[in-house]
């Protein structure tokens, strides 16, 4: 019965489109397109996860576009030896990358997968409607919802869950970021990128190994242990480095799902050449650092002239050396000095009047007696630890998984001691292994006397089980007077 | 003779007694009497009453429900009807009177609301009204309403976002004021009126469970903006349908005091 109707409907259907277009042949006018037409091609989405970008679709027509969304609440590492349970779009932190271009018709299937403990529903930016599809795909565990929406607006934006309590579920990784291209599409590039900053509260503090839990508290009061790219430490670094050549052009879809925090993006060693601010289609040029709203998405390009590793930081700087918001992009190619030439010179400076001046110094106070004892060697060697040493390798000598390697325990350290002694004087970058982890960063130089160096490594090599090397001013000047040579 | 016969007399008494205490024990326990604040109901955000009820200690297992269906057949997965129970129901059995490997003293999930309700009118009880199961669930060990201690929330928070905790057995929690087992830690549960929060009321008329429950919408008529493990259960509610079924969802029964 029910087929019956159906098919003397769609009979009326063919005579209408078919008078129609003998309407349209005498008139001899091609037809305009018209948003009320049924757009003609339906099309499965492409999704992928981070950092990939699924291939430009501006080069066809508006259709109707149907992305899968599969919710699902999984396990996963915030650093070496730290988990978490993360709640994904797609099972990524962030979500899978959706690319649409501007009059798409998308019908969105939101799927909870029935071993979910959680109801979720997606709110995207995109959308025009209420509640950005939120209250029309509150899905439960085993279920799927499905709604549609037209792209309205081209631009970059933010999708995440809003299901109560919203702050908790975004926390917990649900965010992601979806494309509306304009018509004709973005410029082409050499290089598409997804990068998305978040910030996560857990029960124990930065590092503190063991499953972790989601910290109410420390996410109320905007105080997060992580701050990260793409769902966790490192993502961006080591073998997960994004890769160019120099010449080409890269583009980075840039998002912050939040919750709290808001992102000053910069790339260490380059200027954006045009950022689409805030996603949208405003154009500005000439950008060092570009500020991306919790819940807001920028579109960054720059063509990478030089080669060599250029860091992605939340320049909020303590966010990238303590919390983990650092990525590296790797630029291979030949050098051109004319744009940045290295070190050329390395000197001496000896200003105006000779010699660095000193401040008086009370004649009462005895000149320090540099015959001292090993423990108060090593006093001294802990004060300058804490105030030069620290920051990077930590109280306990730690350091800081995958950006700055440890000392405690550390066989890099114990293996050669003018080694040692060299890298606090010269400083040190490239890769080294440390504890079967490889590092790859830099560690400056330090303005430090031969005592200085002496009694710190002293220090270092007396704490956190290393071998207890005494390292005395005479061995750090030989390694001084070798480097002159 | 008189002594003795007193004290027999007294025995049995005591016996009887304590055998019909015990039955009831072994299975429910009294919730009392009592007044608190739900996160969402009340229009005006005060106090409703809970008169006391009964309530079972454990949620239904998979023995008991499947004692349940060799008695009940149509509620059986193979014949329930499309409209009382998705196609999930119990989708984790081996088959209609089988519940494979799966853990027998482990809760039973993948039920349907009405699944569920009928279960509890089939041993002469009902399902625990909503208000009812929250005022049962506000308690930890020692308090009647620790809803505003640290460590009960965090406690079930941290199981929120465990994974598969479906197929232990039930018991294994902690035992709130009450004689309770499980209210928190192993699944989630049915109640009576799941679904009635956000639908009726003059002040909130024309919002539906959706509407309200997304992003800052759901604080609007909330009592307690700290209390992130309610919101939770209240989301979770508010996205079921009556003949939907979960992995983590099963239910426990509740009756009135005579």
């Amino acid at each position: 019965m029910k087929t019956k109707r159906e098919s003397v409907k769609r009979i009326y259907g063919v005579i209408l489109i078919v008078m129609i277009v003998m309407i349209g042949c005498k008139e001899t006018t091609p037809a305009k397109e018209h948003n009320s037409v049924a757009l003609p091609e339906k099309i499965i989405a492409d999704l992928t996860p981070p950092p990939m970008v699924p291939k430009p679709v501006a080069n066809r027509k508006a259709s109707k576009l149907i992305v899968n969304m599969e919710v699902k609440e999984m396990e996963g590492q915030m650093v070496d030896g730290v988990t978490y349970v993360y709640w994904t779009f797609g099972g990524s932190v962030p979500g899978s990358f959706i690319r649409t271009r501007i009059g798409d018709e998308v019908e969105f299937h939101l799927k909870n997968h029935p071993n979910n403990k959680l109801p979720h529903n997606i709110d995207l930016h995109a959308v025009t409607g209420s509640g950005g599809g939120a209250t029309s795909s509150l899905v439960a565990p085993g279920h799927e919802k499905v709604f549609d929406f037209k792209c309205l607006n081209t631009g970059l934006y933010v999708y995440h869950c809003a299901t109560a309590p919203v702050g908790m579920h975004i926390a917990n990784g649900m965010y992601g970021l979806i494309l509306v291209e304009p018509e004709g599409g973005l410029p082409a590039v050499d290089r598409e990128y997804y990068v998305m900053q978040g910030d996560f509260y857990t029960k124990g503090n930065y590092g503190e190994p063991g499953i972790q839990t989601f910290d109410m508290k420390k996410a109320i009061r905007e105080n997060p242990d992580y701050v990260v790219f793409n769902g966790k430490v490192g993502a961006l670094t080591g073998d997960n480095v994004l890769r160019a050549n120099v010449g080409e052009t890269v583009r980075l879809f840039v998002g912050n799902g939040g919750p709290n925090l808001v992102s000053s993006f910069h790339v260490i060693g380059e200027i954006f050449d045009r950022v689409h601010i805030e996603g949208g289609s405003v154009i500005n040029k000439d950008i060092q650092t570009t500020l991306i709203p919790a819940g807001g998405a920028a579109i960054v390009e720059f063509k990478v002239d030089v080669p060599g590793t250029f860091i992605l930081v939340d320049h909020s700087i303590f966010r990238a050396f303590n919390k983990g918001a650092l990525g590296m992009l790797k630029v291979d190619g030949p050098e051109d000095k004319t744009i940045y030439s290295g070190t050329t010179q390395e000197g001496v400076y000896l200003p105006e009047g000779g010699t660095i001046q000193h401040l008086p110094t009370d004649k009462n106070t005895p000149k320090k007696n540099r015959v001292q004892t090993l423990d108060a060697r090593i006093t001294a060697g802990k004060n300058i630890y804490s105030r030069t040493c620290l920051p990077c390798h930590q109280s306990e000598g730690q350091g800081v998984v995958n950006v700055f390697p440890p000392l405690a325990k550390s066989d890099y350290l114990n293996k050669d001691v003018n080694r040692a002694i060299k890298t606090v004087l010269n400083g040190l970058s490239g890769t080294i292994t440390v504890n079967e982890k490889t590092y790859n960063n830099i560690m400056t130089s330090l303005n430090l006397t031969d005592d200085e160096i002496a009694d710190v490594l002293t220090y270092v090599y007396d704490s956190w089980n290393n071998n207890k090397t005494n390292v005395t001013a005479a061995m750090v000047k030989e390694q001084k007077t070798k480097k002159k040579e | 003779m008189y002594k003795g016969d007193k004290k027999a007399f007294f025995l049995l008494l005591f016996f009887l007694l304590f055998v019909s205490l015990n039955a009831q024990n072994t299975k429910m326990v009294l919730i009392k009497k009592g007044s608190f604040v739900p996160l969402y109901g009340d229009v005006n955000k005060k106090s409703v009453t809970i008169d006391a009820f009964k309530m079972d200690i454990y949620p239904v297992t998979n023995e008991e429900y499947l004692s349940f269906l060799k008695e009940k057949a149509s509620y059986r997965r193979s014949v329930i009807k499309r409209i009382f129970a998705d196609i999930s129901y119990l989708e984790y059995w081996k088959n209609d009177l089988d519940y494979g490997e799966n853990n027998g003293k482990a809760p039973v999930t993948n039920v349907s609301w009405f699944a569920a309700k009928k279960y509890c009118e089939y041993k002469g009880k009902r399902l625990p009204a909503l208000d009812e199961w929250e005022y049962a669930a506000m308690a930890d060990q020692k308090h009647r309403d620790a809803r505003t201690k640290v460590a009960y929330n965090n406690d079930i928070l941290g199981w929120y976002e465990k994974r598969n905790t479906f197929n232990r057995s039930v018991g294994q929690t902690c035992k709130n004021y009450w004689g309770l087992y499980d209210m928190h830690g192993l699944i989630w549960e049915w109640t009576f009126d799941f679904n009635s929060i956000f639908l009726s009321g003059e002040s909130r008329k024309d919002r539906n469970t959706d509407v309200s429950l997304f992003c800052g919408g759901a604080s609007v008529n909330a009592t307690d903006l700290m209390n992130y493990a309610a919101f939770m259960r209240y989301a979770f509610r508010s996205s079921l349908k009556a003949n939907y079924s979960s992995r983590n969802l099963g239910f426990r029964c509740a009756c009135d005091v005579k």
